[in-house]
């Protein structure tokens, strides 16, 4: 009887505790965070919750949004496009207002989807959707529409910043294209072959390949294919293992080609490449650690709170997603979604790296682009390897915009 | 045209012989048990870990050593104290047992090394070129694999076919009470069995750790092409184990190295797909991006055409 009268205590404890964590929780501001965190991605997934949890406590730490904290809820949907709706379900009902997702294109066109319908159904209950990594350019073209932002370049932007940069390098010849069999790599081989159609009509794409996404183990066969072709420069979308097998292949084989990539510089795959990449991996995002000759102070207070080797500040458009959440918090006076939306719209912030601005047209952010190469003489490098990367060029924002085939219907 | 041949040759027989060295102790665990044990993959990924740690510790050539005897305590340790439990239920409590156990040692992978890949890389001791061909260095450590792979696969066939212990494993299997009443300890020889199925597939994790990639995942990736490779070899033989992994080896990757399509058979004679849909997707596909289902489809045909697999002596 003892026994169970303290097993009580301890159970109505814990629910007394988790009361009262619940009032706090009424008038929070809640973010429902979808990705990975579990599974293959799980190592995209986890990172970018870092950088994410980051910035909300930046934000509550100088008040929150208009006086509201920011409260951060994390869903595990393994990227996979059905499970990411039932997380959205879960996401809504537990009051989230505003669902930031990343991982997989085909879960942004899922959860873009499922978001238009919800606010259709639901108003004045609206939620937005803050994409910081889904880059597939439908998702602000034919396939647009108001509560969707994308804080990340998308696959033609990018193309175009590798465009000047092979249109100037005459020792580029043969160019093999290797990318994962979804919307993406599919988005990312068109882009390359319009690209260089524009800029390099002499250029020879001597492969076209596209492989199972996140499935091939040993990129071996993969990279003799790319040898007997003879390219001298690859351009890949590959992320997370994809990209770090393909360079271990490439390594093994010895092969020496340029890399134009996407996410070159993405979690394991410079210790991957190791030296073999000084001078040949470029890629282009929208920031590295030796951007400026000394680091960020987002980034030095990031590296003092989160520790493990790997964690470094790699998601800088994380950064620039709550900037302009906090603006236009700011600006709305108000922590209403369709408020938000409707001040985000069109809005321009000065950044570290330069101005950016959220296009009203299409809800395309535009932000400073560099492509960047690999170099072992650096003064920040990647995940302790001796090796980081150096601009080749930087393209500004306003440069990097696009036109779009975007109708936007606002409510 | 000869390089593309030559190097996917090797690299088909690289692969296929890594398939090998995870496969037979699997098969060797299923003869002689009856045991389809699901964590052997797992088993294969703490190899992984463990070589990864102890070289960190002692270096590597005493880890390849050192690794696969821990995973072959772990493996007797599961044998003894969980499915000689288990087995008195029958089949399926055995089967379920693995299967949860598989999850049980991926949770606990996670929680002592992480979710993100280790970085496992080649030791610098075995991390410099073999040979040259066509002008390209061959990294030792892919002929150590396959070295390794070859003497087990000649360790594990003569010490089944040629001797003593070899011969009473062979009978405890289908006459367990006949071996009991001639004095063998039937038990005791399970566990044998587990622990060197078990260690084997640990060593194909300490060469398989930094050939494709240490983590979390590993086990839940190869797992079911393992499952392929015994069932297209012949449930419990060790040589169709072999044939059927250099077979899938070689298929998978020469597969990768075809840009050929069925719209491309079809051209010559004439009947061309309509230029879309769902016919005309199916048709553009090339057999380079169907390669990784080849095997599941090998061990479709092999179950409809021939189930007892290529080698094996009984229905699946």
């Amino acid at each position: 009887m003892r026994a169970f009268l303290h097993r009580i205590g301890i159970g109505s404890l814990a629910a007394a505790a988790l009361l009262a964590a619940n009032p706090a929780a009424a008038d929070t501001f809640k973010i429902g965070y979808i990705d990975p965190l579990s599974g293959g991605a799980a190592s995209a997934g986890l990172n970018a919750q870092k950088h994410i949890l980051f910035f909300a406590d930046k934000i509550n730490a100088e008040g929150g949004l208009n006086g509201e904290k920011i409260e951060v809820l994390s869903y595990d949907n393994k990227v996979n496009p059905q499970e990411s709706l039932i997380m959205l379900k879960k996401a809504t009902d537990e009051g989230a207002r505003i669902i930031m997702q990343g991982n997989g294109s085909s879960v942004a066109h899922a959860i873009t989807d499922a978001v238009l319908k919800y606010n259709e159904r639901n108003p004045g209950k609206e939620v937005l959707f803050f994409n910081y990594a889904a880059i597939d350019p439908p998702l602000t073209n034919e396939k647009c529409n108001f509560w969707h932002f994308r804080f990340d370049a998308d696959v033609n932007m990018k193309m175009g910043a590798f465009g000047d940069f092979i249109a100037k390098n005459k020792d580029i010849h043969k160019v093999y294209l290797i990318n994962q069999d979804y919307s993406f790599g599919k988005s990312v081989a068109a882009a390359a072959h319009k690209m260089l159609a524009e800029k390099r009509p002499d250029v020879q794409i001597v492969g076209d390949e596209l492989h199972p996404l996140q499935k091939v183990q040993d990129f071996s066969p993969y990279v003799a294919k790319i040898k007997a072709s003879g390219a001298d420069t690859v351009i890949t979308g590959n992320w997370s293992n994809d990209m770090l097998l393909l360079f271990k292949a490439g390594k093994d084989a010895g092969l020496k080609v340029n890399w134009f990539t996407y996410y070159g510089g993405g979690l394991g795959s410079v210790p991957a490449i190791g030296k073999d990449g000084v001078g040949y991996l470029k890629q282009v995002t929208e920031h590295h650690k030796n951007v400026l000759p000394e680091l960020l102070p987002d980034e030095a207070a990031f590296e003092k709170k989160y520790t493990e080797k790997s964690d470094e500040m790699y998601y800088w458009r994380i950064r620039n997603m709550f900037a302009l959440l906090d603006a236009a918090a700011k600006k709305a006076k108000s922590n209403d979604p369709v408020k938000l939306a409707k001040a985000l719209e069109g809005m321009k912030l000065d950044t570290p790296l330069g101005p950016m601005e959220m296009r009203a047209d299409n809800h395309q952010l535009l932000q400073p682009l560099f492509v960047s190469t690999l170099s072992d003489k650096v003064k920040f490098d990647v995940e302790k390897s001796g090796l980081g990367f150096v601009t080749d060029e930087k393209i500004d924002a306003a440069k990097t915009a696009l036109p779009t085939t975007c109708k936007m219907i606002r409510p | 045209m000869k390089e593309l041949v030559t190097f996917s040759l090797l690299n088909g027989v690289v692969y296929g012989l890594l398939l090998f060295m995870l496969s037979s102790g699997l098969t060797l665990i299923f003869s002689l048990m009856g045991v389809l044990n699901f964590a052997h993959a797992s088993v294969f990924m703490l190899g992984a870990y463990f070589s990864w740690q102890i070289a960190r510790w002692i270096g590597f050539w005493p880890a390849l050593v050192v690794a696969p005897l821990a995973c072959g305590l772990v493996g007797a340790a599961i044998e003894r104290y969980g499915l000689r439990r288990v087995h008195r239920q029958g089949h399926v409590a055995e089967i379920l047992f693995t299967f949860g156990l598989a999850y049980v040692i991926g949770e606990l992978v996670i929680m002592a090394w992480g979710r993100n890949p280790i970085e496992n890389r080649v030791p610098a001791v075995i991390d410099f070129a073999a040979f040259q061909l066509f002008g390209t260095s061959y990294p030792f450590y892919k002929v150590l694999m396959m070295a390794i792979s070859v003497g087990m696969f000649a360790f594990l066939y003569l010490a089944f076919k040629r001797t003593r212990m070899g011969l009473v494993i062979q009978a405890a299997l289908t006459h367990p009470q006949t071996v009991g009443a001639l004095g063998h300890d039937v038990p005791r020889l399970f566990v044998l069995v587990f622990a060197i199925g078990s260690a084997l597939a640990g060593l194909a994790g300490v060469i398989g750790g930094f050939a494709l990639m240490t983590e979390p995942n590993m086990a839940m990736n190869l797992g079911p092409i393992v499952f392929v490779v015994i069932v297209v070899g012949g449930l419990g033989s060790i040589p169709g184990a072999f044939v059927a992994s250099m077979l899938i080896g070689i298929v998978q990757t020469f597969a990768v190295a075809l840009d050929y399509s069925l719209m491309d058979l079809f051209r010559p004679l004439g009947w061309n797909v309509a230029a879309s849909g769902v016919l005309h997707d199916l048709a553009t596909v090339k057999v380079a991006q169907a390669a990784p289902i080849l095997p599941y489809l090998l061990l479709v045909l092999v179950l409809i055409v021939r189930p007892r697999g290529l080698m094996g002596t009984r229905e699946t």
